[in-house]
């Protein structure tokens, strides 16, 4: 794991469409390359299983897959490699009544130059399986099933974006920018999702795929508290307008001042350091999951993207958590930090260790421990 | 602070006048369909309470609207309103409106007029006046068996509500048909002859033709075919790329005779190779029918720039196909045709199609697709110098918002005394959340469009949007516009019928 920024380089932002609650700001690169594509390839199940591995299956709602193809020689990827791409055999389809499909593994080469792998799922498949094995020494409080099989199940609930009122229509009504290679998706002026793809004729093909993703609860309670927002920039000053030219300098400005505008709304984003863990390595570009530093106060999120091996970003899917979901995997990282000690982890947290069985708990964490540890917490918080 | 009566008798007329205004605007532009942000329905509620407002609070300008040049669908609206409140008290405007209805009617087309009929007989209007209202109608078209062969059951329908007197052989065609063996007239004769014989069919107009074809097996391009001479222009037009497309029948249609927006809409449902190929073909036309345009209207300009808008928003809808993009290359036809010197600035679109064209060049090659961004272009065409700008947009600016107006703003502040220029933004599109097309902001002077043919009348009407002229001036200019209007129509010999009838019986 190392910690890095978000770059951005080369993405310029440019003015956002607002549509209802929704707010869209594209972003725009001039120059792309042209030797990484991603096409969609639709399942027609919702569901899928996905073996991660031998031991461990991830469940979840997976209406489509992304396939990346690309060259080893930096020429371009013929349009025929990704149309066949589309319709490739992906997994088992059980066909009648059975409406899940079977798939293996989250990232997965098909041929020497394609790759499939599951978008936001690859971020969340990181997310839950983060310290899934459990304690690591054996501390009496920890349940016998725990210590058996970890914290399977995991569970986190998510939505897909139709749910959310308005961003149908707007996805819809945005009209997509000439060199549009992304979008950043605010919901109720907070920054929901961030989608960029390698090339603009992808995010053409690909811009509808946003209303079949997931999103957060939190998400859809913005889209049902928001309205439209009417932020702008400071306009522009006549008073050293003398010529045509400094008219033109002036709208330029008027331009740049709402790329500010748009990056200073997303700064959990852009301000922070995140985790990267890279999932899947295809030369000269690797797949890698990230998440924030789980600061309970602030916006978190996790995500994919693919990086080129100079450093330019070609692919990126973000996920904002929400705050339950914040303060679970914020508590299972204090936890494993201090090895697993509760009385450690309170300390570390600074608070009683009841208190701490008892945050665990109301996190949905309770399975994890016996029951006479959250009996004989729950007496003592009582006291207090 | 207390105000002086003065200072509220100015509020009570500047929001009159805005009212008034506003609701003339709404009427060139609005049309009742899908538009690209709007659905039909939300459009629907916001013009059903503009008009009621403006019926309730305005009578008098109500009517009057209706001689202005507004927009077909604006017209039938109003005179359903007009016939469902029951005629005024006063003798002189019961007159006025009676004429004001009798005339608009009669130059209404006729689908629209059967559409208004059956409206309002599901809206259970049927009143003295409304029933006196279809006689007129109906006396008027008494003559013409084309016109009774082709709406039959929508007349038999009207007729019936009206209570209206139809006489002969015309009232045994409407009611007795089957008992009927034959007709004096021959359109009548054929109809019911095109019940037994294949030949038959061919003598009747297309529309009526077409069920019965499909009765008698006729196959399709050998219906196309025959019936050829019997189609109105408007059907032609109509069924140019289908009868190509299905059948690889060529259908003979004159371009040059084609209305401008039509044309423009017809032009531009066609792909891009065909565009391409048979480009000088389509530039003539659609000169030629901007120059018939510009000879009946009293426009004239002298350098103009157009900013046309080509975001992915003039794509249209479904019902709109391609309109808003069509308006703007027919407007592109028309100034061109009416200025001295002419050039259009297009907003930047994918691909590497040009931004700019001038008057001979084939501006109906243009695509929809991209975001709005009318600053770019409108600093192009600044820089050109001209006397006067027209931006044809639907006044979603996103690229980014507001740029527009601001940069009217500040060219008016600082640079205007060097080289004035006038700026005006024509809309096609009905916003219903504003009740009128969507303005580019407080600089920028909008007014309502759906046929670029309409433009002479609203601009003779943007005087008053500009707010440049009081509430009295605008009252005069209405009063003055139905007295030519009503005038003019009796002064005619023979009345105006719908456009598709008079084109076939010519």
């Amino acid at each position: 794991m190392k910690l890095e920024n978000l770059s951005l380089e080369g993405l310029s932002f440019s003015a956002p469409q607002v549509l209802g609650g929704v707010r869209l700001v594209p972003l725009v690169r001039d120059t792309f390359r042209e030797d990484l594509r991603l096409s969609r390839r639709a399942y027609g199940e919702d569901v899928a299983l996905v073996s991660v591995n031998p031991k461990i299956t991830y469940m979840g709602y997976v209406p489509h897959g992304l396939v990346a193809n690309w060259t080893n020689d930096g020429s371009a990827v013929f349009g025929t490699q990704f149309e066949t791409a589309k319709t490739h055999r992906d997994g088992k389809s059980f066909n009648g009544w059975i409406t899940a499909r079977g798939l293996l593994r989250m990232a997965r080469r098909e041929h020497r130059n394609q790759l499939r792998f599951l978008p936001l799922h690859v971020a969340m498949e990181g997310f839950l399986a983060s310290h899934f094995g459990g304690p690591s020494i054996a501390w009496t409080e920890y349940s016998k099933q725990v210590k058996r099989s970890g914290l399977s199940p995991r569970v986190e609930a998510v939505l897909p974006g139709r749910a959310i009122v308005g961003l149908e229509d707007a996805l819809r009504l945005f009209e997509i920018h000439h060199n549009q290679v992304g979008l950043l998706l605010f919901v109720a002026d907070s920054l929901a999702s961030v989608f960029v793809v390698p090339h603009p004729e992808d995010y053409k093909a690909l811009h509808h795929t946003l209303i079949s993703d997931f999103y957060g609860d939190l998400i859809w309670h913005h889209g049902l508290f928001a309205t439209e927002n009417e932020v702008h920039p400071t306009p522009i000053d006549s008073s050293n307008i003398a010529t045509l030219k400094d008219l033109r300098r002036e709208i330029d400005q008027l331009r740049l001042r709402w790329a500010d505008l748009s990056t200073s709304m997303a700064p959990s984003l852009f301000e922070r350091k995140l985790n990267q863990h890279r999932v899947y390595r295809f030369k000269p570009f690797s797949l890698k999951r990230f998440i924030t530093d789980l600061d309970p106060n602030e916006e978190n999120f996790i995500g994919e993207m693919i990086l080129s091996d100079d450093g330019a970003l070609q692919y990126l899917k973000t996920y904002r958590l929400s705050a339950a979901q914040t303060r679970r995997a914020y508590l299972l990282k204090m936890l494993a930090a201090t090895d697993w000690n509760l009385d450690a982890c309170a300390t570390l947290l600074a608070c009683r260790k009841s208190e701490l069985v008892m945050r665990l708990e109301k996190a949905g964490f309770g399975y994890l421990l016996h029951q006479h540890v959250l009996d004989s917490a729950r007496s003592k918080e009582r006291k207090f | 602070m207390p105000y002086s009566a003065e200072h509220y008798e100015q509020l009570r007329e500047r929001s009159e006048r805005e009212d008034i205004v506003m609701f003339i605007n709404t009427c060139f532009a609005a049309t009742g369909q899908n538009e690209y942000y709007n659905d039909r329905y939300t459009d629907s509620v916001s013009i059903d309470f503009l008009h009621q407002y403006v019926l309730a609070n305005y009578r008098t300008v109500y009517a009057r609207v209706l001689s202005v040049g507004i927009n077909h669908f604006s017209q039938a609206l109003i005179i359903r309103n007009l016939l469902q409140s029951g005629a005024p008290t006063d003798h002189a405007s019961r007159i006025e409106e009676g004429r004001l209805i009798e005339v608009s009617l009669r130059q209404l087309p006729a689908n629209r007029v059967f559409k208004l009929f059956a409206r309002l007989r599901t809206d259970s209007i049927n009143n003295r006046r409304t029933r006196a209202v279809v006689r007129e109608y109906l006396r008027h078209q008494q003559s013409k068996s084309f016109f009774f062969v082709k709406y039959r059951n929508k007349l038999r329908t009207a007729v019936r509500h009206a209570h209206a007197d139809v006489s002969g052989e015309t009232a045994r065609f409407l009611f007795s048909l089957k008992e009927s063996k034959q007709f004096q007239d021959p359109l009548y004769d054929a109809f019911l002859r095109a019940h037994f014989s294949k030949q038959a069919v061919f003598e009747l107009p297309f529309t009526v033709a077409e069920g019965l074809a499909a009765r008698h097996g006729i196959r399709r391009d050998e219906f196309l075919r025959k019936i050829g001479p019997m189609m109105t222009r408007t059907e032609k037009l109509r069924l140019q790329n289908a009868a190509n497309r299905t059948n690889k029948v060529a259908m003979e249609f004159d371009l040059s005779a084609a209305p401008l927006t039509g044309l423009a809409l017809y032009i531009l449902s066609l792909p891009l190779e065909q565009r391409k190929q048979r480009a000088e073909e389509y530039h003539a036309a659609l000169f030629a029918a901007a120059n018939r345009v510009a000879q009946r209207s009293s426009l004239k300009a002298e350098k103009t720039a157009a900013v046309m808008d080509r975001s992915r928003s003039t794509w249209g809808t479904r019902e709109r196909r391609r309109r808003p993009l069509a308006i703007a290359v027919a407007m592109h036809y028309l100034l061109s045709s009416v200025s001295a010197e002419f050039r259009s600035f297009w907003s930047p679109a994918h691909g590497d199609k040009p931004s700019e064209y001038s008057p001979h060049e084939y501006a109906f090659l243009v695509d929809a697709g991209g975001q709005t961004d009318l600053a770019t272009p409108l600093l192009n065409a600044i820089a050109w110098r001209p006397n006067e700008i027209v931006i044809v947009s639907d006044g979603y600016e996103n690229s980014p918002t507001g740029a527009v107006n601001q940069i009217v703003c500040a060219y008016r502040e600082r640079l205007q005394t060097k080289h004035p220029i006038s700026f005006i933004h024509t809309n096609p599109v009905f916003d219903a959340e504003h009740f009128s097309p969507k303005r580019l902001g407080d600089a920028v002077l909008t007014i309502g469009l759906r046929d670029a043919e309409d433009l002479s009348a609203s601009m003779r009407f943007a005087k008053f949007a500009a707010g440049e002229a009081t509430q009295a001036e605008l009252e005069t200019f209405l009063s003055h516009s139905a007295e030519t209007y009503i005038g003019l129509a009796s002064n005619r010999e023979s009345p105006v019928a719908s456009s598709e009838t008079d084109q076939n019986e010519a």
